[in-house]
């Protein structure tokens, strides 16, 4: 026990903790907030925030919403279930960096995609490599995968009789859904926008080589990667780094006040998530 | 309209299941076109350009280094995860929901967060930009994973079985030695086999901390996408391929020993 827990203190407390205080050393020496008003007040740096934010809350919320109403719709086992999930753990496992060159390649003006629509007599699709739509796609094809397994395990280990128990007390589907469902899901789902949103708010490998990393999916990871490594400048990339860590807190914060709000006026939620 | 419905979303996972195969498929076409420019397949063939894609991107050495990297982390988190798992399991004391909290935030955090703030201080002592220094990064998420693995599998060992060995004489040793490793050798088999798998595809921490000589396959084929133009395009998808070869193998073996539904976060137990 010792031995791993030492571990994590001194590597990962420490380097925060570390961090923390390197962003807020002055160039002279003492503590100033310089690094932040630096970042604060240079567009082109604070801009990266709401280019963040642009991809990763429309994201969040299509991964999440499309998971939801698969993971749901299977929820009592579907035809070639194995086959389906399996398949669905390939972006997870590959990973960004190698998704990305396959989106590139496939998604690509060259790629198989847009000569089927050339096929089909679409001359005019719009470019989906290289700018925000491209990130949209690489984010979505590596994170619905993954909340949608997340929210399946979740979701079929919800016992059976309650539903068939509404059923018999005559609920049609969306009753079922609403009342009995949904108040037992709500907690997987809080998380899983948790989950989601925080990985979609440290994007990079994908910004980075199937966006427009110059421009249009600038994201404060690379901001916070270009100063620690490009420029070599430490304390501005912790600054940089706390930041993004501010605003995923933020994120969470805002998650878990939305469900707070919505359980109280909820059901009391029983027997979710046995498996 | 209930049908029209199952069939919509049928349509989507269909969708997203073709999507999957359509961006793989290219990689993997791709590496064997002797040229291939806007027709559905490549004119002519070869395999030549994994013999070019291995001698230009170095990777033997790339490969080495991957793979010391992977069977290093994985044989550190199992060593320090066993017997963490094993008291988190069988004990309860003050500090527990704070250690399960210490534990669990490397998993929840994204690497690109605590990554910059890890890789300064590793510079700072001058282990970044080494594999020592790639192996210590990798091994911060890696050590939670193993550990969140290998606790189910310790809290199924029923408590009996330890009485009865203790009331047989057994020393604390040879309870380890003789009860407990071998109960525990599934658990070990899975918690290994994902973080060999994950720590092959980790990126962020390893791109953040990897020098020259330290690249592992996976940050060498970023390096090669991000520098697209520099060569051929259908080498760049050979060493994917490699890479893709390399996980796949992995994958299959994992997928064994666990649901696809297990490679994600467990929500239950957080609850």
């Amino acid at each position: 026990m010792l031995p791993a827990a030492i571990y994590l203190l001194v590597m990962f407390v420490y380097p925060f903790a570390y961090g923390v205080i390197l962003s807020l050393q002055a160039k002279g020496g003492g503590i100033s907030v310089a690094n932040y008003l630096a970042f604060l007040l240079d567009p082109w740096q604070v801009r990266t925030v709401w280019v963040t934010a642009s991809i990763a809350v429309p994201n969040t919320v299509l991964t999440v919403l499309l998971a939801l109403v698969v993971a749901y719709s299977m929820r009592r086992g579907v035809w070639m279930e194995r086959t389906i999930t399996t398949a669905l753990v390939l972006p997870i496992a590959l990973g960004t960096v190698l998704v990305a060159e396959g989106i590139n390649g496939f998604y690509g003006p060259k790629g198989w995609l847009n000569q089927g629509l050339l096929a089909l007599g679409i001359t005019d699709a719009p470019r989906l490599t290289h700018n925000y739509t491209g990130v949209m796609i690489a984010l979505l094809v590596q994170h619905f995968p993954f909340c949608f397994l997340m929210l399946l395990g979740y979701i079929s280990g919800i016992d059976p009789g309650l539903e068939a128990a509404a059923r018999v007390l005559g609920a049609g589907p969306w009753a079922i859904f609403r009342r009995v469902m949904w108040p037992l899901i709500a907690p997987g789902v809080a998380i899983a926008f948790a989950l989601v949103f925080v990985m979609n708010f440290g994007v990079f490998p994908s910004a980075v080589l199937v966006g427009q990393p110059a421009g249009a999916t600038r994201t404060i990871a690379i901001a916070a990667y270009q100063q620690a490594f490009e420029h070599s400048d430490m304390a501005m990339a912790s600054a940089i780094a706390v930041v993004m860590g501010g605003c995923q807190l933020l994120g969470l914060g805002l998650i878990l006040v939305i469900r707070r709000r919505m359980a109280a006026t909820g059901v009391a939620t029983v027997g979710a998530g046995k498996r | 309209m209930g049908r029209l419905w199952h069939v919509a979303v049928y349509l989507f996972v269909v969708g997203f299941v073709l999507n999957l195969v359509g961006i793989v498929g290219h990689v993997l076409v791709s590496s064997f076109a002797r040229r291939w420019f806007a027709t559905p397949l490549p004119n002519a063939f070869t395999t030549a350009w994994y013999a070019y894609s291995w001698r230009e991107f170095q990777l033997d050495q790339v490969l080495t280094v991957t793979l010391v990297v992977a069977a290093s982390v994985t044989a550190l988190a199992l060593g320090l995860g066993f017997p963490a798992a094993y008291l988190l399991a069988r004990h309860d004391f003050r500090a527990k929901n704070a250690l399960l909290l210490l534990f669990f935030l490397p998993l929840l955090i994204p690497q690109m967060t605590y990554g910059i703030p890890l890789a300064t201080t590793l510079y700072r002592y001058r282990i970044g930009g080494t594999v020592a220094g790639v192996i210590a990064a990798n091994l911060v998420p890696m050590l939670p994973l193993a550990i969140f693995v290998l606790l189910p599998f310790f809290e199924q060992i029923s408590v009996n079985l330890e009485w009865a060995a203790r009331v047989h004489g057994a020393s604390r040793f040879q309870l380890f030695r003789r009860v407990i490793v071998p109960l525990a050798v599934p658990g070990l088999l899975t918690a290994g086999l994902l973080v060999l798998v994950t720590t092959i595809a980790n990126f962020e921490l390893t791109f953040l901390l990897s020098g020259a000589g330290s690249q592992t396959l996976v940050v060498a084929l970023y390096y090669a996408v991000f520098a697209a133009g520099m060569r051929p395009i259908y080498s760049v998808d050979a060493m994917a391929v490699i890479y893709m070869a390399l996980v796949l193998a992995l994958l299959v073996l994992v997928l064994r020993f666990v649901r696809p539904t297990q490679m994600v976060f467990r929500l239950d137990r957080r609850n």
